[in-house]
């Protein structure tokens, strides 16, 4: 899926949220949409991704389906997960898109056993772990490093450096700005790069990828971006951290990697001004049509209040 | 005696029950601390790295939290891990994969997913080992919707349920417990029975007491009650088998008939499986069924001691099962 249909569709959601709409806290990845766009790209439906709180991006990258994201996010039974999940808790099973929540690092470790399953299994297929600089504070991400290390695992760690955890910038809390030092120690090949860049991210992911389906073995990318909204919910002004000013915000809009990438293709003339304002136009089409469809749905039944927690019985 | 049954011990048990797993279903896979030696799980994994081979039979880093995490993705994704933790104390590290992720993944997702791992957690305690190196926490993960937890008692149990369990489609805690690596059974050849159709087994019949146990506890139970009937009193002994969730349907008709519930569990008293079991019996009984205060044998509310003399008066023995039972109920 584009980046621009993810980014309307977030911003859908961010305005669902404010008018009272979506019960549950929702974090959005407005401005990091170009990695997800980037990695997913060279991905296919039996690969294993598991993402973390802010996946929107993560999931729709694989699975196109607008209305199962609205759904869910709205609590209705036609959502991702059956209404069962929003926005923190979403699955695809069928594009390979195996569970994102919102436990800080708690998938990590899941891809990890789904890339070493991979491997047992024989199938080329390979394990991606979306994940967070503060995700990288947790001991279990450590811990996954060295275990996919020593056991050459098809994993791909994702980190997603948008310089916050929460209301905490990365000064606060580490003692450099990047985090790709940990891959290093591990003997886990790595690369810093311009998370707002998605030829770049996709260039990466690809060529990390390739090799990985014949060799198994863990890779790690480092993306550093940045999120226009403050940690959950709509608002730019609040819970945006310690350190985040209003200038920051500013210079790093400049860098929006969806502008980037159609200024970009301007400049080479394979693009033009009045392309990408149809598709705008078209864009907010396909978001409102699959709005209204999902608001028209059902929430999950009272009576299944209890379905599946197990799946015996 | 049938000519095709095998007196065999619960350890060699747990052995033939990975074996049978790991021989017939190719998506099974083992991983864990220290199976590659004896020193960690006995001989209950003896040899399966030579037979099977080490892509199988993983022995990995001293990482509880990601191993686990791990097998609980591998699970995922259509394999049929068991991850052993020689102790149950060190799996602490491992609690959100367990109760944060594998619990949880059916549900969370309207039931697309699940992770059917199996988390193999052994109880090994006694000879001053101490406070960090004894602990029987089953009545913790019995608390969590989504999680079975299985303690056989039998060395038929030990292996049948290890392999109810890896089959089973949800996560599962399988304790097994050192303290019952000695016993012995005679084991016929192997059923599939599927965990949710297990339910406490009566051991030994008797109509003037019901006595649970669950893992080691039973064992106690029914050499007790052995000795009880020399005093004249008959015990009937319930097995668990399954903590959770629990199905009290045969203990609640073992106490209508008895009129008399002790409970004897390994773990604390403070919110511990036997005030669970008690309450969910009694709840459900006429308030005039019991001739005795329903009543139980758990730890003293303390860590594990590491001093020998404190350790003796720690653990419930057989005695001091006798003597309670004489002493707390009128017969
Ligand atoms: C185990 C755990 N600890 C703390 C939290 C609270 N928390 C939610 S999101 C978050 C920030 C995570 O930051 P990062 O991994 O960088 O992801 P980002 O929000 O920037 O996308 C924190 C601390 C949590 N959900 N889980
Ligand atoms: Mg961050």
């Amino acid at each position: 899926m584009s980046m621009s249909v993810i980014r309307a569709a977030e911003i859908k959601i961010a305005e669902a949220k404010k008018n009272g709409l979506i019960k549950g806290p929702v974090h959005l990845g407005v401005g990091q949409e170009a990695i997800a766009v980037g990695v997913s790209k060279n991905l296919r439906n039996s690969d294993r991704i598991f993402g973390a709180h802010r996946s929107h991006s993560h999931i729709l990258g694989v699975d196109n389906d607008l209305h199962k994201l609205f759904a869910e996010v709205l609590g209705r039974n036609t959502g991702f997960s059956y209404g069962m999940g929003g926005s923190m808790h979403l699955a695809s099973k069928s594009k390979g898109f195996l569970g994102s929540v919102p436990i800080v690092t708690g998938t990590v470790p899941l891809a990890l056993g789904a890339g070493l399953a991979s491997k047992l299994q024989k199938s080329g297929d390979i394990a991606i772990s979306y994940l967070g600089d503060g995700a990288t504070e947790e001991g279990v991400f450590h811990e996954s490093l060295n275990f996919a290390r020593v056991s050459n695992i098809p994993i791909l760690f994702v980190v997603e450096n948008n310089l916050f955890s929460s209301h905490m910038h990365m000064s606060l809390r580490q003692p450099l700005n990047t985090i790709n030092r940990f891959a290093k120690a591990h003997k886990i090949e790595t690369r810093l790069i311009d998370g707002n860049d998605v030829v770049e991210i996709y260039r990466t992911t690809s060529e990390f990828i390739r090799k990985m389906r014949s060799k198994p073995e863990p890779y790690l990318i480092e993306a550093i971006t940045y999120r226009w909204f403050g940690h959950v919910d709509w608002r730019e002004d609040i819970d945006v951290g310690v350190a985040r000013s209003k200038k920051d915000l500013l210079n790093w809009k400049k860098r929006d990697p969806i502008k980037r990438l159609s200024d970009a293709m301007i400049n080479k003339k394979i693009w033009t001004k009045e392309k990408q304002d149809t598709l705008d136009l078209k864009v907010d089409e396909l978001i409102d049509e699959n709005w209204e469809k999902a608001l028209k749905d059902d929430f999950p039944d009272r009576k299944s209040l209890l379905d599946n927690v197990y799946k015996y019985d | 005696m049938c000519i095709n049954m095998i007196r065999t011990s619960y350890s060699d048990a747990i052995l033939s029950g990975f074996d049978y797993l790991l021989k017939n279903y190719p998506e099974v896979f083992v991983l864990g601390q220290g199976l590659w030696s004896p020193w960690y799980v006995g001989n209950t994994m003896k040899n399966l790295d030579k037979k099977y081979g080490k892509d199988r039979i993983i022995d990995t880093p001293v990482s509880e939290s990601a191993c686990t995490g791990a097998a609980v993705g591998a699970s995922i994704c259509g394999m049929k891990p068991i991850i052993v933790h020689p102790r149950m104390d060190f799996m602490l590290y491992a609690m959100d994969s367990i109760v944060n992720q594998a619990a949880k993944w059916s549900y969370m997702f309207g039931g697309q997913l699940n992770a059917p791992v199996t988390i193999r957690s052994i109880i090994n305690r006694g000879g001053s080992q101490g406070a960090q190196h004894s602990q029987a926490l089953h009545s913790w993960f019995a608390h969590i919707p989504g999680i079975r937890v299985v303690m056989p008692s039998t060395a038929q149990d030990a292996r049948d349920l290890l392999i109810s369990s890896v089959l089973c489609p949800d996560p599962v805690i399988y304790i097994d417990d050192r303290w019952l690596y000695e016993q012995t059974a005679n084991l016929g050849p192997i059923k599939e029975t599927p965990l949710n159709a297990i339910t406490p087994k009566c051991l030994k019949e008797g109509d003037q007491i019901t006595i649970i146990g669950s893992g080691y506890s039973t064992l106690l139970a029914l050499k007790a009650s052995n000795k009880l009937n020399c005093d004249g009193i008959d015990a009937e002994v319930f097995d668990l088998r399954v903590l959770n969730p629990l199905n009290s349907k045969n203990l609640l008709d073992s106490v209508l008939k008895t009129k008399r519930l002790l409970v004897i569990d390994s773990g604390w008293k403070s919110c511990g499986m036997a005030s669970e079991v008690i309450t969910s019996i009694v709840e459900q009984i006429p308030t005039d069924t019991l001739i005795d205060q329903p009543r139980r044998i758990t730890l003293p509310d303390c860590p594990a001691p590491s001093c020998e003399v404190h350790e003796k008066d720690y653990y419930p023995n057989e005695e001091k099962i006798i003597k309670f039972i004489n002493d707390e109920y009128y017969f």
